[in-house]
């Protein structure tokens, strides 16, 4: 099945649930609405054959509403191809499906998620901090936590032309 | 799956009771930092833990804060058994993102790097497996062929463990005849230890018990699990990402890809062993035929000009003031590239905005992503048996906490 072929099938049954479509580097990038992630991956998985979970991350955009983002990348491996989808959520109420009834690969990766970008997975059995220290209060990959450390005050990055 | 997995259906009745061992995250047997807490029916793995992240350095933070050719460094310090793998494989996202198209001895000239790489973790993997199943022996033997391989990145790149090898666009040197020599002297010797170690360990009555349905795990768990690699291919999926998706002109190499067919410990190591084997016969031909050419594409917006320039001409200089200070056009746009790594899958992927630094960068690290079947693997075995079965993983901590 190729992209055209894909897509044309994806919009026929998922409809106005599907944002946008694009092909960035010859995967094809479909953007969802955040509440029919689950049915969509499943459809993926159970019809097309993409039965292989390859990669889970986040991303945040601080100027839109909806300001963090879940990417996952699928994987047909019969066919050798790959789908990449994308799904947005409001830092107000950052809370996406959890994927792990699914693949159990997901399990992790949504915990790292939750990790640096505070997306919170509902129904993940074990949704706590995976790689950083468990009292921390923020989630750091998000564009507002700085590099460095803010209380110091010996190093101004201006001056490291950052 | 093992017979042992019996033992899980024995409930203990009320006078016994389970207790905790923690390995890690400090402990000899686990190669590197992360704590597994076992809950333990005498010699028996009831449940296992994981907590990782005790090395975790925030690459894909920093990532965000640096230009494009200083990231490559970040990428030494994941799997730090195979390097050049990560170094190049970032390389190659990078300059699918900037639409670079690299010439044949560039691609000849990684391709023997990164066989290089992935004989010097094959090696150290397979050989802890039989330390860890108490054949010492063997260490000894591949720790002096794995010397030789650093030697031989050492003469490339001037490091030997966080390697940094290669440009963005190339190398910043062509390989010298003394280093040709070297991988030549290589390819003589290394398959007479390689057999002598196989000959050693492979059949080997007291290895053979110890690893043979121990650990293992099927395909389809396997593949639910995201795991890739060698630890895939023992399960029977012949997914490797150098046939599948060819990059750095592997479709102009001839090798098979080694399955196995119960995805224990000891298919796990016949996969990496045979997977040796055949990365010899690809560099063997890769040195054979390495095309005549430049070692580095002429791509201003990555690539430094010659020194000599930079010091007489006054366009270079600045050429080479732009690049160092990340001040080039940048495509918009994002990439997903992936390369076969140690462990398997190991993908980059870039969001680009068009700025000086990538506004997203996140590794796939298979290693993160296959170590979380590892309670499952291990429910129902022996102590002993769950940490030969971590070994045959090949679980890096570097890789896992990124």
């Amino acid at each position: 099945m190729d992209k055209v072929e894909l897509e044309k099938t994806l919009r026929d049954t998922f409809g106005s649930v599907i944002l946008d479509v694009q092909d960035p580097d010859g995967i094809l990038t479909v953007t969802l609405s955040s509440d029919s992630i689950i049915p969509l991956v499943q459809f993926l998985k159970d019809n097309l054959s993409f039965g292989f979970l390859t990669d889970l991350c986040g991303i945040h955009y601080p100027d839109n509403e909806l300001a963090l983002g879940v990417i996952y990348h699928m994987q047909n491996m019969k066919e050798n191809t790959r789908i990449r989808l994308k799904t947005y959520v409001s830092k107000a109420n950052p809370s996406l499906p959890t994927l792990t009834s699914l693949f159990p690969a997901a399990n992790w990766m949504e915990r790292e998620t939750f990790d640096f970008y505070g997306i919170i997975f509902t129904g993940h059995p074990n949704l706590k901090r995976i790689l950083n220290v468990e009292y921390m209060d923020y989630f750091p990959m998000r564009k507002e936590y700085p590099l460095e450390d803010p209380t110091r005050h010996d190093k101004d990055d201006r001056f490291f032309g950052r | 799956m093992p017979e042992t997995n019996s033992h899980i259906e024995q409930k203990p009745d009320n006078l016994r009771m389970y207790s905790t061992l923690n390995l890690g995250p400090t402990h000899p047997a686990t190669h590197g930092i992360f704590q597994n807490v076992l809950t333990m029916d005498g010699e028996i793995v009831i449940d296992s833990e994981q907590t990782i992240g005790y090395i975790h350095r925030a690459f894909e933070k920093i990532a965000e804060h640096r230009s494009w050719y200083q990231i490559t460094t970040l990428t030494d310090r994941m799997n730090y058994c195979s390097s050049p793998i990560n170094n190049i494989g970032y390389q190659l996202a990078v300059e699918k993102l900037f639409g670079v198209k690299t010439t044949k001895r560039i691609d000849y000239m990684r391709v023997i790097i990164m066989e290089l790489a992935r004989i010097a973790d094959h090696l150290i993997c397979n050989s802890v497996i039989a330390v860890d199943s108490g054949a010492l022996t063997g260490f000894f033997y591949v720790m002096e062929e794995r010397e030789k391989i650093y030697e031989i990145f050492e003469d490339i790149c001037g490091a030997r463990l966080t390697t940094n090898i290669g440009r963005l666009g190339g190398f910043e040197q062509d390989l010298h005849p003394k280093t040709i020599e070297k991988i030549e002297a290589f390819l003589k010797r290394f398959p007479v230890m390689l057999a002598e170690f196989e000959e050693l360990v492979m059949r080997n009555r007291i290895f053979m018990d110890r690893t043979i349905g121990v650990g293992g795990i099927s395909a389809e768990r396997a593949l639910a699990y995201g795991f890739t690699g060698p630890n895939l291919r023992a399960a029977g999926v012949d997914y490797d990402v150098r046939v599948a998706n060819p990059y750095s002109s592997y479709e102009d190499f001839d090798f098979i890809i080694p399955v196995g067919t119960q995805g224990d410990v000891y298919d796990r190591f016949c996969v990496r062993e045979t997977e040796m084997w055949e990365s010899v016969k690809i560099i063997r031909s890769a040195l054979t035929n390495l095309p005549e050419g430049p070692y580095y594409v002429a791509v201003p917006e990555i690539v430094l000009p010659p020194k000599e320039e930079v010091y007489g001409k006054m366009e270079a200089l600045i050429w080479h003031f732009k690049v160092v200070m990340g001040e080039v056009n940048t495509p918009v746009g994002e990439v997903y590239s992936c390369v076969e790594g140690g462990n398997g899958e190991l993908g980059f992927y870039i969001v680009s905005d068009g700025g000086r630094t990538p506004y997203r960068l996140h590794f796939r690290r298979p290693c993160f992503i296959y170590y979380q079947a590892y309670p499952e693997i291990i429910r129902g075995c022996l102590l002993s048996d769950a940490i030969i079965t971590m070994s045959s993983m090949n679980v890096i901590a570097g890789e896992l906490d990124a």
